[in-house]
Order: C-alpha cells, then structure tokens, then sequence
C-alpha cells in the first residue's frame, strides 16, 4: 500500500514538474533563450491567482485563464523589450539578462507584496480521493491532468500546424525562415507569448496546493531546467515523461534512503543520463 | 534699567544651553550592525524582526515612561553615554551563512559598528558570529537557537534566548505531565530541517530523551527549501508515533500541515519548534488545518497594563500584526545589548564586553517571560525561560504550565474540520 501511494505521489509530483516546466520547453527548447526568470513567471501567475482569490473571491476556473492572459502579454512584453534585443549579443546576455529580469521580478514583489508566505484556502479545490488506501488530491489530480492537456495541445501545435512548423523554422534557422517569407520577429514573441501562458496556467494551478511567496519560483527553477534537459531539447513529451520520472525517482528515494539524499539522487541519475545520452530522453542529437 | 522683551526670553534660553551643549557634544551615535535574512526564504521572519528591532530603537532614543520599568525605556538614548542615539546598519544575508560572514566584514570594517546582532538562522549566525569574534566584537544573539553555538568556546558571543537543551527539557516536561493524564507520549518522532538549527536542537532532543532513558522513535532530516514532503509524511504514517516534533522553517512547515491533510494523517499530539510554526503567515496559511498544534513561546501579550501588551500594542499600530516569540526575543536581545553598551559608558568594544558579561536584568525590566538575564562563561544566557503555547482558533494561547495558562489544553491534535 505504502507503494502504491509512493508511486501515485511521484506521479502527482511528476505531473507538477511537467506544468511547472511547461512553458520552459517552448521558450528554451524551441527558441533556444535560456529563460532564468521563468520560475519567476510562475510565481507572478501565483500572485494573481492568489489576489483574484482575496479580492474578487473568484475561484480557478476564473482565475487560471486569467493568469494565462496576463502572462501571455507579459511573455510578448518581455520579448520584444528585452530578449529581443539581447539576442544580437552573445548567449551570456541572454542568460544574464534573463537572470537580472529574474532578480527585478523577485524583488519587484518582495517589495509590493511582502516576504510573507500566503497561501489558498485548501478547501479551493479541496478533495481528496481515497482509491482503496492510496489518498490522491483533487488539486494535483487537475494539475497533473492540465499537464498532460498542455503537453498533447502544445505537441499538436508545433508538429501539427502550419503555424508551428513557421515557429520551428524561425527557430531552426532565423535567416533562412525570412528568406522563405516568414517574418521572425512576430512568431517568436508568439512563442514567448505562448510559453509564457503556459506557464501561467502552471502557477495558477501549482496556487491550489503551494504556498505562494516572492521566492517560491526558485525552489523549482532548477528542477524545470532538468526537466526540460533530461527530455530533450525542444521534445514536449520527453519535459512530461521527464518531469514524472523525477517526481517519482524523488519519492522512492526521499521514503527510503531519507529526504535529504533524494536530491543527490535525482541530479547523480540526471548526470548518469546525459553521460549516456547527452541529447536527453527524447531529443534529436 | 529697562528689560526688553528680547532680555526676558533669553534668560532661560541661557539657562538650557549647557545642557544643550552637553548633549550635542555627546551626541555620538551608537552604531549596531544587524544582521539578517531579509530576502530569501527566512525574508518573512527576517522583516518581522527588522520592525521590531526599528521599534526597540524608537522605544530607546525617546523617552517612554509608560513602559518603564524596561530598561533604558523611560529616558532618551543612552543617558550614560550623554543621551547618545542608538542607530541600527542592516545587512541582508539572504539566509546563506557565506553572505551572513562577508557580511559581518563588512560591518566591522566599513561601517564601523561598535556591536553586532542577528540572524535568526543559526547557520547564519555561526559563520557571522566567527568574524566578530575575530575582530573582537560583541555579538549578542537573540534569536539563534542551535547549542553549538555557545560551545565554541568564544569570548564575544552572548545569548539571550533559551536553546536546544532547555526547549528538549521543556517539551520532555512537558510531555511527561501529558502522560499523567492518561495520552501516550513514549514514542517521540523528530522531524527537523537539515541546517544548523534543526540539526541541533534535533541533537538536544535526542541527548536530553537519552539521558532520561527515553529512546527518539524516529528522526528525519529533510531539506527546508524542498518542493514536497510526502514521502516524510508516509514515514511517519507508517511509524504511527504518538508525538512528533517539527524543527521547521516557514515554508515547509506550510506543506507539512499541507500534506498532513491531504494523506488524513493526525498524529496525537504535534509540536512545532518555534520558527515556522510561530511565523504570521504560517496561521494565516495553515491555521485552519493546524488546530491544536503546539509551540513553545517566551512571549505571552499578557495584561493590558503589563510592558509586554503596551509594546504589542506600539508594534500592532506599526505593523498590523501581533509580536510572536521570534520578534520579542530579538527586541529582548537588542535592549540587552543597549543596555551593556550604557552600563559600559563606552562605545570600546571590550568595555562593552565586560558590561555584558556583567549582565543581571531582573524578570521586571524585561519584555518577554524569560526568568531573567545572566550570562554564563559560554554567554548563555542561563534565566531564559518558555512555555507551552497551542493554536486555538487564530491565535496562540498558553496552555502550560497551568499556573500560566489561559486556556485549556486540549488533545488530541484535531487539524481539520
């Protein structure tokens, strides 16, 4: 039984990764702009969800699109003022850049909203299942499905539409993709846009069950990175399958060999695997 | 002989002016270096007791005779020191012992302070505390409550607030009087953060358990900064121990109680070691589903004339918010530190030195329910004093010992409705 719930955990856990990690692929792994900010934009999208919830006492369903919205036009802002621009430099502006706009974020709300940690009535999306023994949250349950519906629609966009395949192009080859009548600059703020929205989707969500405060980003920044590099770049089903395997390879070895080592765990098979396939799970080399 | 008007009025301006002249001579300012986290993880924590520390200043450099009999409260600054002003340099460590050191430096060498204070986590205070005592100067901690820390032998470094070994004899005293009500407490689980401070009052427990033949059922260490905590939480189920200790900052404190809800797991009786357990935000958070949760505390509100509701009362107009025991213990340090540093009449480190280990407040000067101040050869403070405290409803409430309990205690640990 106690494996069962173990699995059934990691798998939650997992699912949290993969929709933390979500927008990550889109903009590191289609784009190739190291995002440093974006467990900053997760944590914006928490904010939202957590004031819609206080002030205008309106649940998820209100608020999720709303935080996807917002950070839609937040992603284009970000690209056309800043990443755009840095992208003529050299790859270290980029991911300096993108690091000093994570510090201005995380200050930013230090500064507007408090250090202190809030959180969302656990009644929100409360319930919780009981499947003969193995308890699973109604919370997780829905991120973990919205992980799996972002990953098929964002997989689908990308290999299946004509949009896609322009996005791919820019992304492949900026010179090439003009030449054939495709402008750029428009479908990568699409994309900053469309990875940033997804993201969030992802704090609003990760809101129901996590506190929210200015530096919670941070504590899945790396793992979102590792995420997106162990299944491979630019492979949205290899962030999910990726981002499940490390939600449950975390579980086993937190119950069995102690919280404290699980992260020695995870990062020493994360090495292991690029050692063997440095294209990570799914990716091209 | 005629007397202008201009005559009358200067009169008794001559008179007030060596007066004058005495305190801008002596109007040097008592620097203090404070450090603490006031970005990253411990920020929460770490802005609540930069409020309270800008109060203690308030309350020092002007006069508030309604608080008195605390000390230094009733006059304007320092008076053996001509009225000097108390001025506080905050450095922000970000809750990482390597930036707590350089910061340290910093203060020493560029700002100059004549004595140094901080820094919640004990991490940050050990790698802090190391560089006053290298440049041989005073470090009063307040908050910081790992028992090493006044094991190094330093000569520096003092302490005001109770640590590992008194909290393990105050949760086992407890705990023994529990059992003579009838509720199993025999196997103790101890779950605690991995740092300095979890790590050594997880230590503290254990040893004080061992010496009173009690054996710690189980002991997790985990990482505060983790993304979840299930797997402990299964650990725990599967343990089924009657009391479990969390040594815990904020944020995981908040899942804990989290996750504990989502897996319907209720241990018996929940004790929470201070820290996270004690921050605003974690009630506001985890309140509803923390119900009968205990903690310990040196600070109880009190009274409406007593010196600990009327300073409550200044920090409530400033803040919004009530004093916890973090807050008033480090408020409790500062006035210690600001008192040594009058009695000295000094701003020479060594003289500053020599006052503190001269150290004797009674409880009365106090604004917390420590027994006293008085340090030891190691700088502990050997009169620090907690009690029981249990979430009823949105706030905390003394439940033990019963002769300072204001509420019942009430067991098992409910957590939810």
């Amino acid at each position: 039984m106690i494996l069962l719930q173990l699995v059934s955990d990691g798998l939650q856990l997992g699912a949290v990764y993969a929709l933390f990690s979500s927008g990550l692929t889109l903009i590191w792994g289609m784009m190739n702009v190291m995002n440093f900010a974006h467990g900053q934009f997760v944590m914006l999208a928490m904010y939202v969800a957590f004031f819609c919830f206080t002030l205008l006492k309106v649940g998820p369903a209100f608020f999720v699109p709303l935080a996807a919205v917002g950070l839609f036009g937040f992603g284009v802002v970000v690209y056309l003022l800043l990443v755009r621009h840095v992208m003529r430099g050299p790859m270290l502006a980029q991911i300096i850049s993108t690091f000093g706009l994570a510090l201005v974020l995380q200050y930013s709300a230090l500064w507007a909203f408090s250090a202190n940690f809030v959180s969302l009535p656990t009644t929100l999306v409360g319930g919780v299942y009981d499947l003969g023994g193995v308890r699973l949250s109604a919370a997780r349950l829905l991120a973990g499905a919205t992980a799996i519906a972002l990953t098929a629609g964002m997989h689908l966009l990308l290999t299946r539409t004509d949009l896609g395949s322009r996005m791919l192009a820019v992304s492949e080859d900026r010179v090439a993709a003009a030449l054939v009548g495709i402008r750029p600059d428009p479908m990568q703020a699409l994309a900053w846009g469309l990875g940033a929205a997804a993201t969030g989707v992802a704090g609003g969500l990760i809101a129901l069950f996590f506190y929210v405060s200015p530096d919670v980003g941070n504590s899945f920044t790396l793992l979102a990175f590792v995420t997106v590099c162990l299944g491979g770049f630019g492979s949205v089903p290899g962030a999910l399958l990726a981002g499940l395997v490390i939600g449950v390879v975390e579980s086993f070895s937190a119950y069995w060999l102690g919280p404290a080592t699980k992260d020695v765990v995870v990062y020493g098979l994360f090495v292991a695997l690029l050692w063997v396939r440095p294209q990570g799970m799914f990716g091209r080399a | 002989m005629s007397i202008s008007r201009r005559g009358v009025l200067a009169w008794p301006a001559l008179a007030v002016l060596p007066a004058l002249s005495k305190h801008a001579m002596a109007a040097e300012t008592v620097r203090i270096g404070y450090i603490e986290a006031l970005t990253g993880n411990a920020a929460a924590a770490g802005q609540s007791i930069k409020q309270a520390a800008e109060l203690a200043v308030e309350i020092i450099n002007t006069p508030h005779p309604d608080l008195a009999p605390l000390t230094l409260a009733g006059t304007a600054g320092l008076p053996n020191l001509g009225g000097a002003q108390v001025a506080l340099t905050w450095a922000d460590n970000q809750g990482s012992p390597a930036v707590a050191a350089s910061d340290a430096l910093r203060l020493i060498t560029q700002d100059h302070v004549i004595a140094m204070c901080g820094a919640y986590q004990s991490s940050c205070t050990l790698t802090s505390s190391a560089v006053a005592e290298r440049y041989g100067i005073p470090y009063l901690a307040g908050e910081s409550a790992a028992a090493n820390l006044t094991e190094r032998g330093y000569k520096w470094f003092f302490r005001t607030t109770p640590y590992g070994p008194d909290f393990a004899k105050l949760y086992l005293d407890f705990l023994a009087d529990v059992a003579k009500g009838g509720l199993a407490t025999g196997r103790i689980a101890v779950v605690h953060e991995n740092t300095d401070y979890g790590t050594s009052v997880a230590d503290s427990m254990v040893s004080t358990a061992a010496s009173r033949g009690i054996k710690i059922a189980q002991r997790i260490a985990y990482n505060a900064n983790g993304t979840d905590v299930s797997p402990q939480v299964l650990e725990l189920k599967k343990g089924n121990p009657d009391v479990i200790i969390f040594i815990s900052y904020t944020s995981d404190s908040i899942l804990y109680l989290k996750t504990m809800k989502t897996l319907d797991y209720r241990p018996p009786i929940v004790i929470g070691d201070d820290s996270g357990f004690s921050d605003p935000s974690f009630i506001k958070a985890v309140g509803p589903i923390a119900q009968g949760a205990l903690n310990r505390s040196a600070f109880v509100p009190g009274k409406p004339d007593s010196i600990t509701y009327k300073i409550n009362a200044l920090f409530k107009k400033r803040t919004g918010r009530d004093m916890d025991d973090t807050t008033a213990r480090s408020m409790q340090g500062l006035f210690v530190l600001c008192d040594a540093i009058n009695r000295a009449g000094s701003t020479k480190p060594e003289a500053i030195r020599e006052a503190l280990v001269k150290t004797d407040l009674p409880a009365s000067q106090l604004l917390i329910g420590y027994k006293g101040v008085k340090f030891n050869a190691q700088g502990q403070n050997i009169l620090a004093y907690s009690l029981m405290i249990q979430l009823q409803g949105e706030s905390y409430v003394p439940v033990w010992p019963a002769d300072q309990a204001s509420a019942k205690l009430e067991l098992p640990f409910k957590g939810w409705t």
